[in-house]
């Protein structure tokens, strides 16, 4: 393995279900977790849909994987970025999402807030920070 | 090629891993670890049923490093680790558990 960790950000910013962008940078981002990198995710525009609770794909026959960005915490996957301006733009708050959070080992298993509100202008900031920006 | 369960027969895919998880009963494990010549312990069973709860919750088989972390903080730290993993399961807990457990197989496992 290289001892080079660096930084990379998921960007997502399309509707759940639809395309398979959405399914297929959770996959990514639990394949690049389970490397030892350094992993963020963004969600923006339609993209904040994707982290919605109470999900149901009964009508569009596709596989409901809303379930697996709780599994994100065990990837180790802390920094979840989530993007005011499109949540109220949609009508959506903090409260729509699910609640997800990692457990800190060295803090007897509590549970932290993976999801952290920012605004259009700290986003640009975070995509500046990241060594590598993956778009889905 | 399909395996015989108790007169039943169960589609698998070219890997061996059940086509169908709502398919699976314990018996599928069990014919699964004969043809691997191995004996289903309490402790294989552990493993087994907690990947099961895991997809149940996540909708996926979790990642090797993943599963021994939840393994150690559930059954006791002297298990969570893959030498005991390896020790249940020699071809490897991810793909031999998982495909016991009817699970498909696990994301970013070549």
């Amino acid at each position: 393995m290289s001892e080079t960790i660096k930084q990379f950000l998921y960007l997502n910013r399309k509707a759940p279900y639809g395309t398979i962008y959405a399914w297929e940078s959770l996959e990514v981002v639990l394949i690049g977790a389970a490397f030892d990198q350094d992993v963020s995710l963004a969600f923006m525009d339609d993209g904040v849909y994707q982290l919605t609770k109470g999900q149901d794909t009964a009508g569009v026959g596709m596989k409901n994987f809303s379930a697996t960005y709780a599994a994100l915490g065990d990837y180790e996957v802390k920094k979840i970025y989530v993007e005011k301006e499109s949540l109220a733009e949609r009508g959506l708050s903090l409260d729509d999402l699910q609640h997800l959070v990692w457990e800190d080992e060295d803090d007897d298993w509590a549970e932290k807030d993976s999801i952290k509100l920012v605004s259009r202008e700290e986003m640009t900031a975070v995509m500046d920070g990241a060594d590598v920006v993956f778009s889905f | 090629m399909p395996i015989e369960v108790n007169g039943k027969s169960f589609d698998t895919d070219e890997e061996g891993y059940l086509a169908n998880i709502n398919d699976w009963e314990p018996g599928v494990a069990e014919v699964m670890a004969k043809e691997d010549d191995l004996d289903l312990t309490d402790e294989h069973w552990d493993i087994i049923n907690y990947l099961r709860e895991y997809y149940e919750e996540y909708q996926i088989a979790p990642a090797v490093r993943v599963l021994t972390k939840a393994v150690g903080k559930k059954f006791g730290k002297d298990k969570g680790n893959s030498k005991y993993l390896y020790g249940l399961f020699p071809y490897g807990p991810a793909k031999q558990a998982c495909r016991y457990a009817g699970l498909p197989k696990p994301t970013g496992c070549v």
